[in-house]
């Protein structure tokens, strides 16, 4: 991997900046700190990408995980009020956990990375960079892999996730009064009324933030 | 690389960066005028000739100002904010083409970058515009700010969708990601004609992505005085409006890219790289007067009809669009 100069030097620092701001977002008090630290961990990990030739999912990265998935969080998080978080220790007790399975995957990263001729043969995958510059590049290769290998896979991963996010806008909703009498279990159901019940306390947390 | 390759890259960057540092001046004093013009009333014209030194005058002020950071805020990502605004917005000019190659001992694109993803790594840092708003709103600590920020993160996540719709609908009719793959298949015929529907889309979302009138709820000084950058002075509050002016320009030049032809139009033989460049700047010039239009005439959006205007119209529409374009094509092969 390391070709020349300029990919040695940017691996590093993607690397050292990647791993720095990762544990910045662990060991962040403020949780709007710790998803500013994920963004640039995403960032520099985009940039690995790009050094790897895979130009295609680097922006793929930054558009939805950067751009969509921690906005999000972020835009919940604001509605938080911060001050009134509990101090809390940085170590939990999932450490115990946390620790041995910390150790396999450092153990995993070693055995690969200077492992025999058929672990290294196993992990370069369908798509090594001589079938992919055949294809015309990474963007191709990832099309040809969705939607002629794996298109029902593809296909049923939409489907998941379309059905997910009805789950997602059913739970949500609101049932009125007048609805209640025709689904009297959900009008019972605790997530219906969790969700209506945060929403109602999410404004004096907002007014009292922003003072 | 060797050397005159990178002397030519750093070349085409300070060129890049001069024009929109050097031709945001101009651009500001002529939204001024022509919104003056259209509100029946002078405009700037005091300040030298008919009031050309205007904007310089207030750079000046703007960086003579005191740089206040109010007392409660979150010092380090109230004065990174501004910089992410800035940032992606200048980002994405690395894809523009702004004209053909030329021959100069060597071809010479005239862009900084032609991306395989080109249009994808538009679309990245288009999104990426939206951490400046949040960033300044959240650490401001001021509830103007809050909900200017809330408001614009919402709009700009929803019209983020539309606009990717209406870039897919080009990308299937071009076959490519790149953009200056996207403006040599408009060599026949440009994109407007096909797609019409994606890019009436397209300028919309622009329009909500940019945060300008008639969209401009997360700004709307009748409600939020000025939203996310309320607390602002000075160079940072000029931050903000320069990263605004350049998404307004960067959008003007996608839509001229995406929709327009880019570069293409009548040409003189051997003067295709000017003439080119004159097309392109035309057609953004265009859409620059479409934004000043917009803002002098339309007023305001509530948030609901903003909302309902992006999910219940445009997305449906996109969609339906988006599935005609595949079956076009389809057909076509």
């Amino acid at each position: 991997m390391a070709d020349n100069l300029e990919t040695t030097v940017a691996f590093w620092y993607l690397a050292i900046a990647a791993v720095g701001a990762g544990a910045l977002m662990l060991v962040a008090r403020n949780p709007v700190h710790s998803a500013i630290s994920l963004v640039i961990v995403i960032f520099h990990v985009a940039g690995l990408f790009v050094i790897l030739g895979a130009g295609f999912l680097a922006v793929a990265q930054i558009a939805i995980y950067a751009g969509a998935i921690v906005v999000l969080f972020l835009f919940t998080l604001m509605m938080l009020d911060m001050r009134r978080l509990p101090e809390e220790r940085v170590t939990h007790r999932q450490i115990w956990l946390g620790i041995p399975l910390g150790i396999l995957l450092a153990v995993e990263g070693v055995v690969v990375s200077i492992g025999t001729p058929e672990i290294s043969e196993s992990i370069k995958g369908a798509f090594p960079p001589a079938t992919v510059s055949d294809l015309g590049g990474s963007t191709q290769a990832l099309a040809v892999a969705l939607f002629n290998e794996f298109t029902l896979p593809f296909l049923g991963a939409s489907v998941l996730l379309t059905a997910a996010t009805i789950g997602a806008i059913v739970l949500a909703r609101r049932v009125e009064a007048h609805e209640q009498a025709d689904f009297p279990q959900a009008a019972s159901g605790s997530a219906t009324n969790d969700t209506a019940a945060q929403a109602d306390a999410a404004e004096p947390v907002l007014e009292e933030s922003a003072r | 690389m060797d050397f005159w390759a990178w002397l030519i890259l750093i070349t085409k960057v300070l060129a890049v960066f001069l024009l929109f540092a050097i031709g945001a001046m101009p651009l500001v004093l002529l939204e001024r005028w022509i919104l003056g013009r259209m509100q029946s009333r002078y405009g700037p014209h005091r300040v030298g000739w008919r009031g050309t030194l205007q904007t310089a005058a207030d750079g000046l002020k703007l960086g003579i100002k005191e740089d206040m950071i109010p007392g409660q805020s979150d010092k380090g990502l109230y004065w990174f904010a501004p910089v992410m605004m800035v940032v992606p917005a200048m980002a994405a000019w690395a894809i523009v083409p702004f004209g053909p190659e030329v021959e100069m001992g060597r071809t010479i694109g005239l862009w900084i970058a032609d991306l395989n993803v080109g249009i994808l790594f538009f679309l990245a840092m288009g999104s990426l515009g939206v951490y400046g708003v949040v960033m300044s709103g959240w650490s401001s600590n001021s509830k103007y700010a809050h909900l200017g920020a809330l408001r614009s993160s919402a709009q700009v996540i929803s019209y983020e969708l539309v606009m990717g719709l209406a870039v897919l609908a080009v990308i299937i009719y071009a076959g490519s990601l790149s953009l200056i793959d996207i403006v040599n298949a408009q060599a026949g015929l440009w994109f407007i004609v096909p797609q019409l529907i994606g890019f009436l889309l397209f300028v919309f979302a622009a329009v909500a992505e940019t945060n300008r009138a008639p969209f401009d709820l997360p700004e709307a000084e009748s409600e939020l005085v000025a939203g996310f950058h309320v607390e602002y002075s000075g160079m940072r509050w000029a931050f903000f409006f320069m990263a605004e002016y350049a998404n307004m320009l960067l959008m003007s030049a996608i839509v001229a890219t995406l929709f327009l032809g880019g570069w293409r139009g009548w040409t003189i033989p051997g003067l295709e790289a000017l003439t080119g460049v004159i097309w392109f700047l035309l057609k953004c010039g265009l859409f620059m007067f479409g934004f000043f239009l917009l803002r002098a005439t339309q007023p305001r959006f509530r948030y609901d009809q903003l909302m309902n205007f992006c999910w219940k119209i445009l997305i449906p529409i996109g969609v339906v669009n988006l599935l005609i374009a595949a079956g076009l094509r389809m057909a076509w092969s």
